[in-house]
């Protein structure tokens, strides 16, 4: 039995006919062909997935595909806007905030919610936030300073 | 036309040139190649650690909507998974890429399900029945050896692989004999599970028009998986075979060795016609991933009434598990025997190593290798022998510091050793400095009376990077030379090609090769493309693991450039009519000295080299150069770090309050690069201090199977590290470089279990075996209040 789904990824509409236990990580990936959501786990510990979902940041490995129907999806691919990076992309380049590059997608998408939610986030909260993403390779250090360079951008240009 | 670069970049922290396709999810990891035809693969696994093989009945899978076909160890005709490294009277268990006959761990695969979808594969994986007759688990590495323990193989006695000893047996014994004080410790070193975030993956494509196979694999080591798998496994020519290890997200020595899923995957594209993939589960990356560590030691140390070492006599048992992985042996025998120095002047040492097969997932290198294990054992022992004959810990390493020795004379240990330069003394002072070490000693102090617990950690250590001499590492059992490759390649236009047989997973080798090329040719990087992770573009290398790029691999490309700017200053000589020795080359040009109106651009020495109108008679055109470099000696980077944590007396949660880190890595080609892997190596070593544990049951099943039950370090769970150097160039390489990816996982793990042992030291604790968990802690100081 196959399902329709129709949703709106980074203002694209698309529509597939899918399986209902299609996860939709899976969809994204292979159905629209958008690899910068990444999958880490199988049990959503590590957050790579982690895409905004009608504004929320969620972990795209814990819904299936049809569960999205009809929502506004935004993954990394849509963060830079007219080939400007986000502020936030910006801050993990500015600060080292990141080696292999496989988690961060998640990170960067958790970020936005993150930020939307502590424009001037302490220390403390960016690492609270953060909790549900894994990194092996930074040690987390410069995933928050890159974040606190994020906030500071963003404050300044308000 | 190549331009001309302003500023040197060696030792400036460049923003990395790779970030901007991994921060817009542009980056191209082995999960996300994708080609017509594709078909997916899924592996039955073992449910039983150790089990006879009755049957498999794959009848009802073949059923399965989407299998297309479904293969045993009977179908699948290859040669079994090599061992790259020999030590003397080693047994070497066969090792077939599907289980045959019997199952020696949870999660061996068994069988393989090919199909038009993943989830077609997967339903195909479950509907495979399997007839298993269990047998008995024996899972410690010490147990393993014990009279009665379940055997894995018949011909190997006892789970015996190896004994392996390196020192002076009889003069450490006397050494003993004699000492004032003998500090006792058993140790374990616990099992970990490296969890790369980036669950390995392979995409296999045969070509049944032209021959060819080319496989996409996680790897750090692309020519050495090409070659272990064609030569041994796949038997065909390694010109009919192409490995491309693409964007890889991190290995930390997991994607080092080859496994079983590529060399099935390569068998079935190459029988199906069609390219197959396989991307494993997390929870797949838990069982057959290749784990770290899991030693059982007794070590003990022997001191003179002055507190100076006199002897180290060690005992290890490790862990090898069912089937020796590529580089298994080496870990616990020369990556650890020669490391129990450590930065101290000891006159004898003696180790025995009993390499112990298990019902678990093989053990291979993990970030550190058989260093991490070394100093985590020297460093304990001094904070005990500190305890034990009432001197602080930092007094006690200073009394027993190996001299400064920087002169190009190398320190000869008693263990294979020769480190090639070191002076520890400033780094310690160093770290003790920004620590503020005298008045947290006054803080503990104060605290103590308040009633907190806070601990004060520190270690230092010496780490070997870079291997290794190919003479010496082939005398050692390598089945391999350990040289890199490195080819310079200028186009017409000035603009340069570097391809190199590092890999980078995560290490910036696009950023930091790019600026040593720079540097050299006085171009700026733009113009500057560093090609790795391609056997078909990039001559034979050797990978990167053991923090090589940089002294091994940087090297041959530093040679390379060498090559080219001399054949570039012959043309320049020829086109300026002047002799090579009067040319100077400086950003970016040659001119003749005293006379600099007279001088030829980079860009065109390279285009006359493929013009070829005006050279020196008898010069080849063209301009490009290979080298090979083979080390003369490892490099041995050293430093010290201190932690302060603080135990909460209610719950043993222990929270790092501050981490400080002075590393000397040599000369730094990228500082901020470096900081970045000394943060992200702190903090793997914590988790091993803390709460990682890669759990077997006794009876035999994976307890910690997936990320819920395995404690990787969070975000909220670790500080902000401070960190500096002291820099002494390394006499070894043409760069002065060292290595720096494994110096932070080496130090913090006994940094932080002897900030832990500190803060219990008033409740009578003197050692606790690793993770130190919240429920660990709070039993030992409960233990004490009763």
């Amino acid at each position: 039995m196959k399902l329709p789904v129709k949703m709106t990824i980074n203002g694209q509409t698309t529509s597939h006919e899918v399986e209902p236990r299609l996860l939709l990580v899976h969809y994204i990936r292979e159905n629209v062909g958008l690899t910068g959501t990444h999958v880490g786990c199988d049990t959503s510990q590590c957050g790579a997935c982690t895409i905004l979902m009608n504004g929320q940041a969620v972990k795209a490995c814990n819904l299936f595909a049809v569960q999205a129907d009809g929502a506004s999806i935004q993954t990394i691919e849509g963060l830079a806007k007219n080939g400007e990076l986000h502020p936030i992309q910006q801050g993990f380049w500015e600060k080292h905030g990141l080696q292999c590059g496989f988690c961060t997608p998640g990170m960067i998408m958790a970020a936005c919610q993150l930020l939307e939610r502590y424009p001037t986030p302490t220390e403390e909260q960016i690492r609270h936030q953060l909790e549900g993403n894994l990194c092996r390779c930074t040690g987390y250090h410069n995933i928050v300073k890159a974040i606190q360079w994020a906030a500071e951008t963003m404050a300044a240009k308000k | 036309m190549a331009t001309v670069a302003e500023d040197r970049l060696f030792g400036k922290s460049i923003k990395r040139r790779e970030d901007p396709r991994f921060i817009t999810g542009r980056g191209q990891y082995v999960d996300d190649v994708k080609l017509p035809g594709m078909t997916y693969a899924a592996f039955v696994r073992s449910p039983h650690p150790h089990a006879v093989i009755k049957g498999i009945d794959a009848s009802a899978a073949r059923q399965v909507p989407g299998v297309i076909a479904v293969y045993t160890g009977e179908d699948v005709k290859v040669g079994g998974l090599p061992c790259g490294w020999m030590l003397p009277d080693i047994k070497v268990p066969p090792r077939p890429a599907l289980a045959s006959g019997k199952v020696r761990y949870v999660g061996e695969p068994v069988a393989i399900v090919v199909a038009e979808s993943v989830y077609a594969a997967k339903d195909g994986a479950e509907a495979v029945r399997v007839d298993y007759q269990p047998l008995k688990a024996t899972v410690n590495p010490k147990s393993a050896h014990d009279k009665g323990a379940p055997k894995l193989f018949d011909d190997i006695p006892d789970n015996q692989c190896f004994y392996w000893t390196i020192g002076d047996k009889a003069a450490t014994e006397a050494a003993f004999k004699s000492a004032a004080t003998v500090v006792r410790q058993p140790l374990v070193n616990q099992r970990l599970i490296p969890n790369a975030m980036e669950p390995r993956a392979c995409v296999a494509s045969f070509s049944p028009a032209m021959g060819d196979l080319t496989l996409w694999v996680t790897s750090q080591n692309p020519h050495v998986h090409r070659l272990l798998m064609a030569a041994f496994i796949l038997g065909i020519p390694e010109t009919k075979m192409r490995v491309i290890a693409p964007d890889v997200g991190g290995g930390f020595g997991s994607k080092i060795f080859v496994y079983n899923e590529e060399v099935v995957a390569c068998w079935a594209s190459k029988t199906l016609g069609r390219p197959v993939k396989w991307t494993a589960e997390r929870r797949e990356s838990f069982m057959n991933d290749a784990h770290g560590r899991d030693h059982v030691t007794e070590a003990e140390m022997a001191f003179d009434r002055d507190g100076k070492i006199t002897g180290l006599r060690v005992k290890t048992h490790a862990a090898l598990g069912a089937y020796l992985s590529t580089f298994a042996p080496l870990i616990p025998s020369f990556l650890y025997g020669p490391l129990l120095s450590g930065v101290y002047k000891i006159p004898v040492i003696f180790c025995e190593v009993w390499g112990m097969l298990t019902t678990t997932a093989p053990v291979d290198a993990y970030r550190g290798a058989g260093r991490p294990e070394a100093t985590y054992l020297v460093e304990r022992l001094m904070d005990r022998a500190a305890d034990q004959l009432g001197v602080d810990p930092t007094e006690l390493r200073r009394r027993n510091f190996i001299p400064k020795f920087t002169d190009g004379t190398p320190y000869q240990t008693p263990v294979a050793f020769a480190y090639d330069s070191g002076d520890y003394e400033p780094a310690l002072r160093r770290a003790l400095q920004m620590a503020g070490y005298d008045a947290l000693r006054k803080e503990q102090e104060l605290g103590r009376k308040q009633g907190r617990l806070i601990g004060i950690g520190v270690t230092t250590y010496i780490e070997a990077c870079g291997p290794a001499p190919s003479a010496v590492a082939g005398s050692l059992g390598a089945g391999a030379g350990l040289w890199e490759s490195g080819q310079v390649r200028v186009h017409p236009t000035g603009a340069v090609s570097v391809y190199t047989g590092s890999h980078s997973h995560g290490q910036g080798h696009e950023t930091t090769f790019a600026q040593l090329v720079a540097d050299e040719l006085g171009i700026p990087m733009e113009q500057i493309d560093i090609v790795h992770g391609d056997t078909a573009q990039i001559p034979f290398g050797m990978g990167t693991y053991g923090s090589r790029s940089a002294c091994v691999g940087g090297s041959a490309i530093f040679r390379s450039l060498e090559k080219v700017k001399e054949k570039g200053r012959k043309i320049a000589a020829h086109l300026l009519e002047a002799g090579e020795q009067d040319l100077v080359f400086e950003k970016g040009a040659w001119s003749v000295k005293g006379a600099p109106g007279k001088s030829k651009a980079w860009g065109e020495v390279a285009l006359m080299a493929y013009l070829a109108h005006n050279i020196p008679q008898g010069m080849e055109p063209g301009l490009e150069a290979t080298s090979f470099y083979d080390p003369t000696n490892f490099t041995f980077p050293f430093g010290a770090h201190v932690a302060v944590v603080e135990i909460d007396p209610d719950t043993g949660h222990v929270k790092i309050l501050r981490y400080v880190a002075v590393d000397d890595v040599g000369r730094v080609i990228n500082p901020m690069i470096v900081d970045g892997m000394v943060h992200g190596g702190i903090a793997q070593g914590v988790g091993q201090a803390l709460w990682e544990h890669g759990i077997y049951g006794e009876d035999g099943q994976l307890v910690t199977g997936s990320m819920m039950d395995y404690a990787l370090p969070k975000a909220d769970q670790l500080p902000m590290y401070e960190t500096d150097r002291t820099v002494t160039p390394s006499p070894v390489n043409p760069l002065g470089v060292k290595g720096a990816g494994e110096t932070g996982t080496i130090a913090s793990t006994p940094t932080i279990v002897n900030a832990v042992i500190d803060a219990l030291s008033g409740q009578g604790v003197t050692h606790l075996d690793m993770p130190l968990t919240a429920e660990k802690v709070w039993k030992a100081a409960a233990a004490s209040r009763k």
